[in-house]
């Protein structure tokens, strides 16, 4: 591992459950984050619950556009404003204690420009059933990134979700 | 399950779970019903198309066409 890709901290969800895992007081200290999440749902019937990502406590000023396959089709959308895509998890039909992974890049999180998002996740299950998902996202907004939210659109993170932020430096 | 918030300090390293704030149930419940309306026009858009579908297919079908061909012509 270089030492330019460090891990800032990472949490795993107990027993409890989560609605959702929030990272706060980001260090301004790296040019780019990248935030790993490896997640399950409750949610009852379905296979895959989406993920909807924060920056700040906003909920205002983004923009998706992404790609996705279900096994039996794909299609292509956008969606916003109040929220960019990531950190989907397998959902509770899909085969148990399989997980989703999603790969979130962030780079120039500390700049002054509007941010850009980059979201590569699947979704596990032993079925025809599960997702593979991209989406290139925008927040339109000048502050910095200090804290950021993850939230299924419904139902809570399982036991053993896990989200690691890590920090990218370009030196 | 009571709904909990799990927040992780990166300055710290502190890890707390609390309940979530009133906004944010209002928010989550802003959510799970957007999602459920999102869920439902989908469902619908895809039992009138494959409806549509199966129309076509029995108007093919009327025409005289075989399984074979109305596949060979439809990708289905």
């Amino acid at each position: 591992m270089p030492n330019t890709y460090q891990v800032i901290s990472s949490v795993t969800v107990g027993s409890g459950g989560a609605a959702n895992i929030q990272f706060t007081s980001i260090p301004q200290t790296y040019t780019d984050l990248i935030l790993q999440v490896s997640a399950r749902t409750d949610e009852a019937g379905a296979n895959w619950s989406e993920g909807r990502i924060t920056f700040n406590g906003s909920s205002s000023g983004y923009t998706n556009r992404y790609v996705l396959g279900t096994g039996s089709a794909t299609s292509s959308g956008s969606v916003g404003t109040a929220y960019v895509y990531g950190g989907r998890g397998t959902a509770a039909a899909a085969t148990s204690s399989t997980f989703s992974n999603s790969y979130i890049y962030i780079p120039n999180y500390a700049s002054s420009n509007n941010k850009s998002i980059s979201t590569d996740e699947v979704t596990e299950n032993n079925a025809t059933a599960a997702l593979a998902f991209f989406n290139a996202g925008l927040w339109s907004n000048s502050a910095a990134i200090t804290s950021i939210t993850i939230t299924p659109n419904t139902g809570n993170f399982v036991q053993y979700s896990t989200a690691v932020l890590y920090g990218i430096k370009n030196s | 399950m009571t709904a909990t918030a799990i927040e992780v300090n990166c300055a710290t390293g502190e890890v707390t779970e609390r309940s979530l704030t009133a906004a944010e149930i209002a928010e989550r419940e802003a959510m799970a019903a957007e999602y459920a309306a999102q869920k439902a026009q989908e469902e619908a858009e895809a039992a009138a198309k494959a409806a549509a579908k199966q129309a076509a297919q029995d108007k093919l079908k009327g025409l005289g066409l075989t399984d074979l061909e109305i596949a060979a012509i439809t990708g289905a």
